[in-house]
């Protein structure tokens, strides 16, 4: 099987993720861009997986599903708290620190 | 399909693990003991748990060193636990310096004396300003899981620094990172600034984890493995792409020097590092540094070893433009917090010329470029730890701390033995001899010099005489300057005067006598494969 289709793909999804993250001013849907660069991360490591041969790559998708669905705990209960004490998400609210 | 049974060196592991069950008491601490008493039993289970970590390390090294007919042998060092971590000689130290530091900065975050309360909030989830906040403090309630938060934090960093694959490395990156963003968010005063660190750390963080993570998985793509010893003989004989290797060596560098604080990926240490609760911010100093400088030589000299030429020249730009920005935007900070981020910043960028030296063999006795990295680490952590708790103490009239420059002037009058341990501290960071910094920079340049990197290493030298510049301004001001109105010092207790004065004799120590550690370094300086 040639891998260089899936790792275009999950090349491209990695790069929308990271130009959202960016881009986009509202802290969630940044966050969710984070999230499909993960994603485009496991779509790697399971080609490679299948490339290779071993299961490697398969057991470490379940690894990184596992640590992103900690990171979406610590991460919206940090935006669920600047939420309520500013009532907004957005990034560029968040600017006091700018001197 | 068969799958073995995996295995674990239990005693070798045991440090570790007393972090990670001192972590996991601390939590069952949390849930079924009253307020009171609460506090005592955290910070004593804390502390018990990095200083007992440290005890079966010693125990364990002095263990190693010796062989079964009874004759003194070198630490070799094994992979634990079916090679997901390697506990080579440079491990031992490493681990060593995070259970040390991990308790100096601990002791930090219990201290309450000086305002009846700890510097993190009453109630964290409260609105800032709301009635829910006010009853909060009223009732004298307090995070005590900032000790179990931070212990999970130090577990994943001594994983990190000693992973044996991409992906233990990858989950131990995510155990420390975690803990963090929580903890920056906990400020007691200037709740929203507080708040506003912690959401700009963890969207930056994760960021910078996902980039490591593609990278990683890059790699894996590449070389079928995510051993760092397969890595690194797969460089040669594998049949893939070039260019996956080369874009995963990128992105993971992109993960692992925004942990650093490396230029460009230096936005969020300033802010974070101001809108964090100090001692939290003294903590994040030395400790994430300390694992992030392991993680990235264990990585660019182990697995990707053999690709050096192709990161040293941009590692050596990086370094260039990080002690540059570190340097002279410090000069223009009129914050003293923001001011020591910025010199974490500068400090970084001296460490990545040591980095970029990759020297690694080394006569009999000298420190190699990982050995020099240590030992720097080593001084900026007796610095730095004494330093940001020095900030804590000094008060404003309504209770919150004094981070304006301008309110430290003519503490040298009022009181000069605190004016007096800082300046040592700062000539360290300055990089003045007869402190530690001295002689962590000379090493750190050595190791660039050595390494074929003399103009990196000139360089490094005249940005270290222009930082000497910002730390000197600031000890005129405290010795020479006019007494600020305003300001007074807190009465701080053991916890945070025994971090102080521990870390200003290391400092004098390690700047007075350096060759006992670097005898030890000297021994344990090379990576076991």
């Amino acid at each position: 099987m040639n891998p260089d289709l899936v790792l275009w793909l999950a090349a491209i999804l990695f790069g929308i993720g990271a130009l959202g993250l960016m881009t986009r001013r509202n802290a969630l849907v940044a966050f969710m861009c984070v999230e499909l660069m993960l994603n485009a991360a496991n779509l790697v490591l399971v080609t490679m997986s299948n490339v290779h041969g071993g299961l490697d790559g398969q057991v470490a998708a379940f690894f990184v599903m596992v640590v992103a669905a900690a990171e979406v705990t610590v991460g919206l209960s940090i935006i669920v708290m600047v939420y309520r004490s500013r009532r907004s998400t957005s990034v560029d609210a968040a600017n006091l620190l700018k001197q | 399909m068969n799958i073995a049974d995996p295995t674990f060196e239990w005693f070798a592991l045991s440090p570790v693990l007393a972090v990670l069950a001192a972590a996991c008491l601390g939590v069952l601490a949390e849930a079924f003991l009253p307020q009171k008493p609460r506090y005592y039993a955290q910070l004593a289970l804390a502390e018990i748990g990095l200083l007992g970590g440290f005890a079966l390390l010693v125990w364990n090294w002095s263990a190693a060193a010796v062989s079964a007919s009874g004759a003194p042998q070198a630490v070799t060092g094994a992979k634990l636990a079916m090679g997901a971590l390697v506990f080579d000689p440079p491990s031992y130290l490493f681990w060593g310096a995070l259970l040390v530091f991990g308790a100096l900065a601990v002791a930090v975050f219990g201290e309450r004396a000086m305002t009846g309360a700890t510097a993190f909030a009453a109630s964290v989830s409260a609105i800032p300003g709301s009635q829910a906040e006010a009853d909060a403090i009223a009732a004298k309630r307090e995070h005590t899981e900032v000790f179990p938060l931070a212990l999970f934090s130090l577990t994943g960093m001594m994983v990190f620094g000693s992973a044996g694959d991409l992906l233990t490395m990858f989950v131990a990156l995510e155990v420390m990172s975690l803990p963090l963003y929580l903890l920056s968010g906990m400020g007691r005063r200037r709740r929203l600034f507080s708040q506003e660190a912690a959401l700009k750390y963890f969207l930056l963080g994760s960021f910078a984890s996902a980039f490591f993570l593609f990278g990683m998985a890059l790699l894996y793509g590449y070389s079928g493995s995510f051993d760092f010893a397969v890595i690194d003989t797969s460089l040669a004989t594998s049949e893939m792409n070039r260019g996956i290797l080369l874009a995963g060596l990128g992105l993971m560098a992109v993960g692992l020097l925004f942990k650093m604080g490396v230029v460009p990926f230096q936005s969020w240490v300033p802010d974070v590092y101001a809108g964090a609760p100090t001692p939290v911010t003294g903590f994040m100093a030395i400790c994430t540094k300390l694992a992030a400088a392991a993680g990235l030589a264990r990585v660019f000299f182990v697995a990707l070893g053999g690709e050096r030429w192709s990161w040293q020249p941009v590692f050596a730009v990086l370094a260039i433009a990080t002690m540059a920005v570190g340097v002279i935007l410090a000069l223009s900070q009129t914050d003293l917090k923001r001011l020591l981020a910025y010199s974490a910043i500068s400090h970084a960028g001296f460490l990545l010329t040591a980095v970029v030296g990759a020297y690694q063999f080394v006569p009999e006795g000298q420190l190699n470029s990982l050995g020099a990295i240590f030992y720097y680490l080593v001084a900026y952590g007796f610095a730095t730890i004494p330093a940001f708790a020095i900030i804590t103490t000094l008060r404003d009239t309504s209770g919150g701390e004094a981070t304006d420059l301008a309110k430290w002037s003519g503490l040298g009058k009022s009181n000069p033995l605190l004016a007096g341990i800082f300046s040592l501290l700062l000539l360290s960071f300055a990089g003045i001899p007869l402190t530690a910094g001295f002689i962590g920079k000379w090493a750190v340049f050595a190791a660039a010099w050595q390494g074929g990197f003399w103009w990196l290493a000139i360089t490094g030298i005249g940005f270290s005489l222009v930082a000497a510049y910002v730390y000197i301004k600031v000890i005129v001001a405290m010795f020479f300057g006019e007494p600020a109105e305003g300001v007074q010092l807190g009465q701080a207790s053991m916890l945070t005067w025994l971090p102080i004065s521990l870390g200003a004799i290391g400092t004098l120590w390690l700047g007075l006598f350096p060759a006992q550690l670097m005898d030890l370094i000297a021994q344990a300086q090379v990576f076991v494969k």
